[in-house]
C-alpha cells in the first residue's frame, strides 16, 4: 500500500493511488538502488567485501605490480641465506601477554628452502590468483550470458545448436579440458592467456541459467510490446532481456570468480598452471606439501589465503543473491510466526 | 447488521475487532483495521473491495494460513472456537471439518499428479469420516452433488482431464467433503468465463441451502454479489466502510466510496457516464456521424484495418492447430471494434496477428492498404510504427529496468524518430494526456500502481501517433474504479486522436460502453458481428444471447429477473 494513501482520504482507489503518487518526493528508486540498499545491509557480505579488498590491496601494493614498485623491499625471485630455519618472524601476541610483542620482522611469513622471502611469494601468488579469477569471471560471464540469451530468445535451431555446444563443453571433465588447453597456452608463461583459456571452458553453467531466465522473460508482455513496435532482435536481447537477468548474472559471476580461484589452484597444484619461477598459491602448496610436518607455515600461509579469498568472494555472491531476490534470503526465513 | 438475538448457535464464523499487520521490507503495513463480521449457517455474506482493501488477508487469517511475516490481533471464532492461538495440530483438525476454502484458480488448487478421487478421499480419511471403499463411495457422491456426470468413472481421472468449470466444481466438492460450517470462497469465479461463472454461482446457491453452510464470499465483482449474497460488507483500505443487506447497500449506498464503486461498475445495457465522451454518443448513429466527419477530411474513406477470410495456426510438435478460421472485419478511422468471446475463442490470437507476433496462415490482413503478411524486413518494421499496442498485464507490460520516460518514448527510439529533446517533450505531452504527473518520467514501473502502469502503456502506444491501436484486455486486470478511470481516459483519447481501435475483451459491459461495432467469437469462428447496439441489445444468435444472459448486473432485483430469464433461455436451448 502506498504511503500516504490513507491521508489522501479519497473516495476511490484510483484517486487514492494518484494522490499517493503526487505526495511522494522526487526521488525515484530504481531496482538497482533497492538492490544496493539490501546488499549494504547484508553484514556477512559487507565484511567479506572488506576482507577481499584488504587482501587485494595488500597483495598489489606490497610487492608492486606490472613494473610499479611496492613498499615491500624483498623480491619473490631472489634467493638469500636461510635465517632461523626459515621460521616466520611475524608476531601478533603483545609482550604483556607473554609473547614477543607486535612485530613484523625481517621475513614475516618466513623463508622457503632457497631463502626466498615467503611473504613476497605469497603476495605474488595472491596477485596471480586474483588476476586469473577476475579475467576468468569476466570472460565466462560475457560468453555465458550472450550464448544463453541468444539461445533463449531465438529458440528453435539456434537454441539447439548453442545448447549442444554447451553440452559438449560440459561433458568433458573441466579439469582435463583446462589442463590440456592450459598446457598448450601455458607455454607462453603468461597468466592472462591461461585465464582466457579457463574463461573459455567455464561459461556453460551461466549460459544454461541465463537461457532459462530468458525463456521465461520472453513470454512477458514488455517483450511482446517491443516486438510489436518493431524493435530488432539485438535491441530486445541487449536492452530488454539481459538487463533483467542481471541478478542471475551478477550472482553467478561471483561464484565463477570463486570457482576460478580454486580451478587455478588445482591446475597449478597439478603442474598445468602457473610454473616456477613465477608463483601462485596452488603452486606454493604443491611445492611444499611434503614440508607440512616440518615447516607447516609453508603450507598454511598460501592455504589460508586461498581459503580467505574464496570464502569472501562466495559470501559476496550470497549477499548479492539475497539482495536481488529477497524472498530467498535467510533473514526472511528465520523470522518466526509471532502472535500477540 | 447484527440480529437482535445476540450470539447464537447458528453463528458459523465471527470476527471481532480483527487487525492484521504485515512486516514489509522497510516498513510495517496495517492491512486490516478493526474488522468485525458474523456469518451464520445457510447465509452468504459478501466481502467486497479492491486491491489492498485487506479482504484476502481476512480470509487467510480465518483459515490460519497467514504467512510468517503477518501478525493478527482481535478474535476470530469458527463455530465458537477461537482460531487465534490454536496450535498447528488443532488448526489442521479445524480446517475442512469446520471451515473450508475455495480458491480462485482451480488449476493450481488441485494437484496435477493425483487423481481427483485420491484428492477427495484424502480429506475424508484424514478427518476419519470414511475409509477405503466407503470413502470412494462418498467421493463419488460428492462429485455427483457438484454436478459432474459419471462420478464413479471420473474419480480415476486427473485434473487436466476436466474443464476449468468442472475443476472449480471439484474444488467445491473438496470444500464440502467434511461438512464444514462455513466455506470461504476467495474470488471463486474470477478465473472463469461468464457462462461458467453463472453455473458455479447456481451450484453454490444450491449447496448452501442443501447443506446449511455459511459462505463468506470474497469478490471484487458487484454482479456476483448481487447474484449470490444475502449481506455485504464493503472494505476500503483495511476498513469496512459500509455493511448491510445486499438490497440496501447496492441500491441505496450510503458511503461515498460504495457509491463511486457502484458507479464505476460497467453496467450492461445502460450507457454509463463515459458514453458522453464517445464521438456523438457512441452506437451506430454515432459511428456514422464520426465516419462522416472523417470522410469530409479525407479524399477516399478507406478502412484502417481490414481482415478477409483470416486464419491463424499454432504449431505444436509438428501438428498445426487452427486457432482462428475465416474471420472478416473492417475498422475505420475513429472506430472501435470490440472483439468479444470466452477463453479459447481466438480473440487474443487475432490481436497478436495484427501486432505481428503471430503469422497469418491464410487470408488477407490489410493495414492502410498494405498486406501485413506479405511485408518483410524494413517495410514490415516501418508498418509497425503505425500500430500501437496495449496489453493486459500491467505488471509485465513495462520493462522493470526502464524509467517511465524511456518506456514511453521507446517506439520513437526504435524507429529513430526525434532527438533527445523532442522525445523528452513528447513524453511530457503524453503524460499530460494520460493525466499522470510529469515527475513520473524518472520513476520505475514498480513504483506505480496497476492502473497507473496501464496508463503509461497507453501513452507508449500513442507515442508515434498510430493510426491503429490494438488493446488486448487492457483493463481486465484492474480494479473496478481504476478500470472506470482508465476506460474513461481511453474513450477521451480515442475521440481526440481518432485512431482506429481493435478492442479485445471478455467483458461485454466494457465493450458495450466503448465499442461502435462488435464481433462475437467462439472456437475461432465468428458467431455474430455488427453494430454494438444491435449485437448487444438485440442479439440474433443463441450463443450471444446466452453470453449476455450470463453476465451478472450489480442490482439484486434486476439480477434475479435476469437469472430467471437465463434459466428459461437454457431450458429452451440447452447449452451444448
Amino acid at each position: 500500500m502506498p504511503a500516504g494513501g490513507e491521508a489522501a482520504a479519497a473516495a476511490s482507489l484510483a484517486e487514492a493511488e494518484d494522490a499517493a503518487l503526487r505526495l511522494r518526493g522526487d526521488t525515484a528508486t530504481s531496482q538497482g538502488r533497492l538492490v544496493a540498499r539490501r546488499f549494504l545491509a547484508h553484514k556477512a557480505a559487507m565484511a567479506s567485501v572488506a576482507v577481499f579488498a584488504a587482501i587485494a590491496v595488500l597483495a598489489f601494493t606490497s610487492i608492486g605490480f606490472a613494473g610499479i614498485p611496492g613498499w615491500w623491499d624483498k623480491s619473490y625471485t631472489l634467493a638469500a641465506t636461510v635465517v632461523d630455519g626459515g621460521r616466520p618472524t611475524l608476531s601478533l601476541v603483545p609482550g604483556w601477554l607473554g609473547g614477543e610483542g607486535l612485530r613484523w620482522g625481517e621475513h614475516p611469513f618466513g623463508q622457503d628452502s632457497t631463502g626466498k622471502d615467503y611473504f613476497a611469494l605469497v603476495m605474488r601468488g595472491t596477485q596471480q590468483s586474483i588476476t586469473i579469477a577476475l579475467v576468468v569471471g569476466t570472460v565466462a560471464t560475457v560468453i555465458g550470458s550472450v550464448v544463453g540469451a541468444v539461445a533463449g530468445y531465438f529458440r528453435g535451431w539456434v537454441d539447439s545448436v548453442l545448447m549442444r555446444i554447451t553440452d559438449l563443453v560440459i561433458v568433458i571433465p573441466l579439469l582435463v579440458l583446462a589442463a590440456v588447453l592450459g598446457k598448450i597456452a601455458g607455454g607462453s608463461g603468461n597468466v592472462l592467456v591461461l585465464a582466457l583459456v579457463l574463461g573459455l571452458v567455464t561459461w556453460t553453467g551461466l549460459a544454461r541459467l541465463v537461457r532459462g531466465e530468458v525463456l521465461s522473460l520472453r513470454e512477458r508482455e514488455f517483450v511482446s510490446a517491443a516486438e510489436a513496435m518493431g524493435a530488432r532482435a539485438s535491441r530486445i536481447i541487449f536492452r530488454h532481456l539481459l538487463p533483467n537477468t542481471v541478478g542471475v548474472i551478477a550472482v553467478n559471476a561471483t561464484f565463477a570468480v570463486a570457482g576460478a580461484i580454486l580451478l587455478e589452484t588445482s591446475l597449478s597444484y597439478l603442474g598445468f598452471g602457473v610454473r616456477a619461477p613465477d608463483s601462485s598459491l596452488g603452486l606454493l602448496i604443491s611445492q611444499y606439501q611434503s614440508a607440512f610436518t616440518t615447516r607447516p607455515w609453508l603450507f598454511w600461509w598460501p592455504g589460508m589465503t586461498i581459503l580467505a579469498v574464496a570464502l569472501s568472494v562466495n559470501f559476496i555472491g550470497d549477499g548479492l543473491r539475497d539482495a536481488f531476490d529477497p524472498r530467498q534470503s535467510r533473514a526472511a526465513r528465520r523470522k518466526g510466526r509471532t502472535r500477540p | 447488521m447484527s440480529s437482535a438475538e445476540g450470539p447464537d448457535t447458528r453463528t458459523a464464523l465471527r470476527f471481532e475487532g480483527v487487525d492484521v499487520f504485515f512486516d514489509a521490507e522497510f516498513s510495517e503495513v496495517h492491512a486490516v483495521k478493526g474488522f468485525s463480521l458474523e456469518v451464520k449457517r445457510g447465509e452468504v455474506v459478501a466481502l467486497v473491495g479492491e486491491s489492498g482493501s485487506g479482504k484476502s488477508a481476512i480470509a487467510t487469517a480465518a483459515m490460519g494460513l497467514l504467512p510468517a511475516n503477518a501478525r493478527v490481533a482481535g478474535r476470530i471464532q469458527v463455530g465458537g472456537t477461537d482460531v487465534l492461538g490454536l496450535d498447528e495440530a488443532r488448526l489442521r483438525r479445524m480446517r475442512a471439518s469446520n471451515i473450508a476454502m475455495v480458491f480462485q484458480e482451480p488449476m493450481t488448487a488441485l494437484n496435477p499428479v493425483l487423481t481427483v478421487g485420491d484428492q477427495l478421499t484424502e480429506a475424508l480419511e484424514l478427518h476419519g469420516i470414511a475409509h477405503g471403499k466407503a470413502a470412494d463411495r462418498r467421493a463419488a457422491e460428492l462429485l455427483g452433488m457438484v454436478g459432474i456426470p459419471d462420478p464413479h468413472q471420473r474419480l480415476r481421472q486427473y485434473p487436466h482431464q476436466f474443464s476449468g468449470g468442472q475443476r472449480q466444481r471439484i474444488v467445491i466438492a473438496m470444500a464440502i467433503s467434511c461438512g464444514p460450517r462455513v466455506i470461504i470462497a476467495d474470488e471463486p469465479t474470477t478465473a472463469l468465463d461468464v457462462t461458467v461463472q453463472a453455473e458455479i454461482l447456481d451450484l453454490l446457491r444450491e449447496l448452501k441451502d442443501k447443506l446449511d453452510t455459511g459462505i463468506l464470499l470474497i469478490t471484487h465483482n458487484m454482479g456476483v454479489v448481487a447474484d449470490l449474497a444475502d449481506r455485504v460488507a464493503v472494505m476500503f483500505q483495511g476498513r469496512v466502510v459500509e455493511a448491510g443487506t445486499v438490497r440496501d447497500v447496492l441500491t441505496r449506498p450510503e458511503h461515498a466510496y460504495t457509491r463511486t464503486l457502484l458507479a464505476a461498475v460497467p453496467h450492461l445495457g445502460r450507457s454509463g457516464p463515459q458514453a458522453a465522451a464517445l464521438p456523438a454518443g457512441g452506437g451506430v448513429a454515432g459511428r456514422d456521424a464520426a465516419g462522416g466527419d472523417a470522410a469530409a477530411g479525407e479524399t477516399v474513406r478507406q478502412p484502417v484495418l481490414r481482415a478477409r477470410g483470416l486464419a491463424v495456426e499454432y504449431t505444436a510438435r509438428g501438428r498445426a492447430f487452427r486457432a482462428v478460421e475465416d474471420i472478416s472485419f473492417e475498422v475505420a478511422a475513429g472506430e472501435i471494434l470490440g472483439l468479444v468471446g470466452e477463453s479459447g475463442s481466438g480473440k487474443s490470437t487475432i490481436a497478436k496477428v495484427v501486432l505481428g507476433l503471430l503469422p497469418v496462415a491464410s487470408g488477407e490482413l490489410m493495414v492502410h492498404g498494405q498486406n501485413l503478411a506479405a511485408l518483410k524486413g524494413r517495410s514490415a518494421r516501418a508498418a509497425r510504427a503505425r500500430i500501437g499496442a496495449v496489453f493486459q498485464d500491467p505488471a509485465a507490460s513495462l520493462n522493470p529496468r526502464f524509467p517511465i520516460g524511456e518506456c514511453i518514448v521507446e517506439p520513437m527510439v526504435v524507429h529513430g524518430k526525434g532527438n533527445r529533446r523532442s522525445r523528452a517533450e513528447r513524453a511530457y505531452d503524453l503524460l499530460d494526456a494520460v493525466r499522470l504527473p510529469r515527475s513520473v518520467v524518472n520513476r520505475y514501473p514498480h513504483e506505480l500502481s496497476g492502473g497507473q502502469r496501464q496508463r503509461v502503456s497507453i501513452a507508449r502506444a500513442l507515442a508515434l501517433d498510430p493510426e491503429l491501436l490494438v488493446a488486448d484486455e487492457p483493463t481486465s486486470a484492474l480494479d473496478v474504479s481504476v478500470q472506470a478511470a482508465v476506460l474513461e481516459m481511453f474513450a477521451e483519447l480515442q475521440s481526440r486522436y481518432e485512431f482506429a481501435c481493435l478492442f479485445v475483451s471478455h467483458d461485454l459491459a466494457v465493450v458495450d460502453m466503448l465499442a461502435h461495432s462488435v464481433l462475437v467469437m467462439r472456437n475461432g469462428r465468428t458467431v455474430e458481428q455488427g453494430p454494438a447496439a444491435r449485437v448487444l441489445h438485440e442479439p440474433r444468435q443463441d450463443y450471444t444471447r446466452r453470453l449476455l444472459a450470463a453476465a451478472p448486473v450489480p442490482e439484486p432485483g434486476e439480477q434475479r429477473r435476469r437469472r430467471e430469464a437465463r434459466r428459461a433461455l437454457l431450458a429452451e436451448q440447452p447449452a451444448p
